[in-house]
């Protein structure tokens, strides 16, 4: 198992969902979590006590990873209370799915600007700290309809493959300064996001994987804190494939 | 109190591992002083810590020469 002791975490749209999971098991392997949130104060606190119940160190931090002021004070924030950052977590993703020939404008430009630009901002702002550090961990969530394609989900589909592109230019760009960037691309993994989509699309993915099962959160957290750690220390610029055999 | 050309100076040859006489008015960082672009932005994050200032990124791509880092410098602290 991958060792986080003191290691400092920013784990964005830590909430809920897949990045609530990545934010409890980072605190498990002894990083200190910021937990940060968008809109849900009070299930981000509630991440946050769980970990400090536990024996952990987090705080749950607001910042729209949107807003390009938002992620400097979470930058900050974190800074003041923990000193460094080793780990960025760009979870924080939203969906808008519809047909792209029923899609609107905004549906588009709120995915976008959350799932790709916000991961742009967040690596932006944290590169800084990581630099002077000589060292730093980005790992960043695609997801496998960013490799594979989705119809009804064009938005959501063109913003992760964005991040995996995006992957791999700051990994080229960070690496002079031992900065890694991966990327994890989970698959159909039981959370609030997927528990929206309508039962026969359900089974359409179920049939689709060789495992024939769907992931849990923890699954992908699993993968995250490897690629976070330095047990992946010859590793930049991947994505790793989180889905089950779905997409090889 | 050291002059802002000193203290550019220093962070120069603390950043780039120069010699502190190669450090001229006119010396290009990339061309004279062996900064490739990365070092280039590290040097301007480390000359906003020194001089406690806000360098944004178009006056930032402005920056060529340590010269034009001084001048700059000193147009700011007015």
């Amino acid at each position: 198992m991958a060792n986080l002791t003191d290691q400092v975490a920013i784990v964005t749209g830590a909430s809920r969902g897949i990045g609530r999971s990545i934010a409890l098991y980072l605190a498990k392997l002894g990083a200190k979590v910021v937990v940060n949130y968008s809109g849900s104060k009070e299930k981000a606190e509630a991440v946050a006590n769980e970990i400090q119940e536990n024996g952990g160190t987090a705080i749950a931090v607001q910042a729209n990873v949107a807003n390009s002021d938002d992620v400097s004070a979470l930058m900050k924030e974190t800074i003041d209370a923990f000193g460094r950052i080793d780990i960025l977590v760009n979870n924080a993703g939203i969906t808008r799915d519809n047909l792209l020939m029923r899609m609107k404008e905004d549906d588009w430009d709120a995915v976008m600007n959350t799932n790709l630009k916000g991961v742009f901002l967040c690596t932006k702002a944290v590169s800084r700290q990581m630099m002077k550090q000589r060292a730093g961990r980005i790992v960043n969530i695609a997801s496998i309809v960013g490799v594979s394609g989705n119809a009804g989900q064009a938005n959501y589909v063109a913003a992760k493959a964005g991040v995996i592109g995006l992957t791999k230019t700051s990994a080229k760009e960070l690496a002079a300064r031992n900065i890694y960037v991966n990327a994890v691309a989970p698959g159909f993994i039981d959370t609030e996001m997927t528990e929206e989509l309508p039962e026969d699309i359900k089974e359409q993915m179920l049939g689709q994987i060789p495992l024939a099962k769907l992931g849990n959160p923890e699954d992908v957290a699993k993968v995250v804190a490897f690629l976070a750690s330095d047990d992946a220390s010859y590793m930049t610029g991947q994505t790793l494939h989180v889905d089950g055999g779905m997409v090889m | 109190m050291a002059t802002v050309i000193e203290r550019v100076t220093k962070v120069v040859v603390d950043r780039l591992g120069v010699d502190e006489s190669e450090v001229k008015p006119e010396a290009s960082f990339r061309d004279d002083l062996g900064a490739d672009s990365l070092d280039v932005v590290e040097l301007v994050m480390e000359f906003e810590e020194e001089f406690d200032m806000q360098i944004d990124d178009e006056d930032a791509e402005k920056i060529g020469t340590v010269g034009d880092a001084v001048s700059f410098i000193e147009s700011k602290l007015g």
